[in-house]
């Protein structure tokens, strides 16, 4: 199957797809933001149905620009609603969330049973088919995930500080609300190149899954990123490969389910956080208790036998 | 005749979904709610290709069981220290992804598609008649809503006052003895049930929006629980009656139309409501001015 030159290219790009959001996860994870990317991922649907239903045209570029802007739009909507009302940040992502799906699903029946030309394939992006896109695609795509480690990279400092201490980092001089919505611009563009290849509906786990499985093995940041990249990329690829060879089964799902595994593993086998280890620490602790117990009491019996 | 079983299908619906919602954003739950009718998903397709048909009981109990096992895992892995909004997205979109690869591969057996599950077939739902000795009984879907809307607001009706305490204060609700955690289960098997009895009219995504939305809306209404329960059942019946109308009028998918129109009458009652609307407010400030 990797002998197509047209598959190694998509291989190449989910690869680096699931790197990209790995990194970028760790972030929105530590920032307690895990489902601002699922609201965003659901948002962006009427983003890219208004983008297609203006122009005509299937290219990742510009439903990247649809749905960016609806992610902005949905991103304001939460805050606006948080902070003139008394519901809370969990209602107000569930609101916006399933009202831009619903307008997103609307815009989609009117696609199909409208007069535009060219539109199969649109439903794709539900649950996203790696193997439909073609050469320009997957280039935008290589090109847009480069360009979010690079970010990612140059600005890690920053984005540590903001992380953990937000008060800090404003503290020293850094520019805090233009970083965080330079993040939350960053997750809106790693959300919309995985939409083609992972799907609206499950790209979200891309950004989560890894984050918290690499959290269970460290507790860097750096080793925390690079892992959490690792784990995205590795995802990534079995889930495109398995998806490519069986007829009929989209990619999002196995790369979820590839996600999700690693994540059971991390959540077993994590050295100092994992159910094993811990299994392992609470046992040893127990013996160690037991051993002192049983010396102390042996001590106190020779102290009454020597009174 | 279709129109009529339409309506009565998404009026019952959103009376199911909207006695249930204001208890999930009491309790800051909306998240779980959208986390829950995600993962009833392979509850579904498991006991859909174990009995082949659609309306079973077992289809029922698999998908109440895939709900608290849910709540289960989710409560678990926020316990073993990963951040609730962490555990809930690793939660549901894995037990999500298992049902739509199990979808995707036995979907020629299964007579069950990936739209469906997202958009649900309520424009169909005068088609699945149940037939009780030769006797039009009329829409499976109906039956099916109504009996869940029996139960759901019996076991509310009969609890309502524990439920009201565990919604506003679960800690005093513990020390005088009530079980917390029996009643957080007990909302999330309801929330559940609600779920997959809506599923198939209007699609597993779009569930939430009934939640969640009119439940919200119902919240920026008033301040007391009952009211905010009725308030909750009339504005989600009004956006049935709101979408079915502009689905017919735009030829669009009627469930996405629904979600709209709870959208919209939400954005109403954030801009108009009399205690917490906006624009109220601002008038009222100039007024004092």
């Amino acid at each position: 199957m990797l002998a197509d030159p047209n598959m190694q290219w998509i291989f190449l790009g989910c690869t680096l797809l699931g790197l990209s959001s790995g990194v970028i996860g760790c972030f929105s994870y530590l920032r307690k933001q895990s489902l601002m990317g699922d609201t965003l991922a659901h948002a962006a649907l009427p983003g890219i149905c208004i983008a297609f239903m203006l122009t005509g045209i299937k290219s990742i570029g510009l439903f990247l620009i649809g749905a960016g802007i609806a992610g902005i739009i949905a991103t304001f909507g939460i805050g606006y609603i948080t902070r003139n009302s008394k519901l809370k940040q969990d209602a107000a992502m569930g609101i916006v969330l399933s009202a831009f799906f619903g307008l997103g699903i609307v815009l989609l029946t009117l696609i199909q049973h409208g007069s535009y030309g060219n539109q199969a394939g649109l439903d794709k992006f539900l649950f996203g088919q790696a193997a439909s896109m073609i050469a320009s695609d997957v280039i935008t795509m290589t090109v847009v995930c480069i360009s979010l480690i690079t970010v990612c990279t140059l600005l890690f400092k920053q984005f540590k500080i903001i992380s953990f201490d937000p008060g800090f980092a404003r503290g020293i001089g850094y520019p805090v609300a233009f970083l965080e919505q330079l993040l939350m611009l960053l997750i809106v563009v790693a959300v919309v190149a995985g939409i083609q290849a992972v799907g609206v509906v499950l790209v979200a786990a891309l950004l989560i899954t890894p984050a918290v499985s690499a959290r269970y093995w460290t507790d860097r940041l750096g080793l925390m990123v690079v892992l959490s990249g690792l784990f995205g990329a590795v995802s990534g690829a079995i889930g495109t490969w398995i998806s490519a060879s069986v007829s009929n089964l989209p990619t999002g799902p196995v790369t979820v389910l590839a996600a999700t595994l690693l994540f059971v593993v991390s959540i077993l086998f994590g050295p100092q956080r994992g159910l094993v280890a811990k299994r392992l620490l609470r046992k040893s602790v127990k013996q160690r208790y037991h051993r002192e117990n049983e010396l102390q009491l042996e001590g106190s019996v020779k102290k009454e036998a020597a009174l | 005749m279709s129109d009529f079983w339409i309506l009565l299908t998404g009026a019952l619906v959103a009376s199911c979904c909207g006695v249930l919602g204001v208890f999930l954003v009491l309790r800051k739950m909306a998240m779980i709610g959208d986390a829950i009718s995600h993962s009833v998903m392979p509850g579904i397709v498991i006991a859909f290709l174990l009995s082949g048909s659609r309306d079973s009981l077992l289809m029922m109990f698999a998908a109440l069981l895939c709900g608290l096992l849910t709540t289960f895992l989710i409560q678990m892995f926020q316990q073993s220290g990963i951040q609730s909004d962490a555990s809930i997205g690793v939660v549901f979109t894995a037990l999500f992804a298992i049902g739509v690869v199990l979808v995707s591969l036995y979907a020629r057996q299964v007579h069950l598609d990936q739209d469906a599950i997202l958009y649900g077939e309520i424009a169909y739902v005068h088609w699945n008649i149940w037939e009780l000795g030769g006797v039009n009984m009329g829409p499976k879907a109906v039956w099916l809503l109504g009996t869940t809307l029996l139960i759901i607001s019996t076991v509310i009706g009969l609890f309502y006052k524990q439920f009201k305490l565990c919604a506003f204060d679960p800690a005093l609700a513990a020390a005088i003895g009530i079980p917390v955690a029996l009643f957080h289960y007990l909302l999330m098997g309801l929330v559940s049930m609600a779920t997959v009895s809506s599923f198939e009219s209007v699609g597993a995504i779009l569930v939430v929006g009934l939640l969640i939305i009119p439940a919200s809306t119902a919240y920026l209404l008033t301040d007391r629980l009952g009211l905010m329960i009725a308030l909750s059942v009339a504005v989600g019946v009004a956006s049935t009656f709101l979408g079915y109308g502009a689905a017919v009028l735009l030829d669009a998918s009627i469930a996405g139309c629904m979600v709209c129109a709870a959208g919209f009458l939400f954005i109403l009652a954030f801009l108009f409501s009399p205690s917490q609307g906006i624009i109220i407010k601002k008038l009222r400030i100039r007024k004092l001015a």
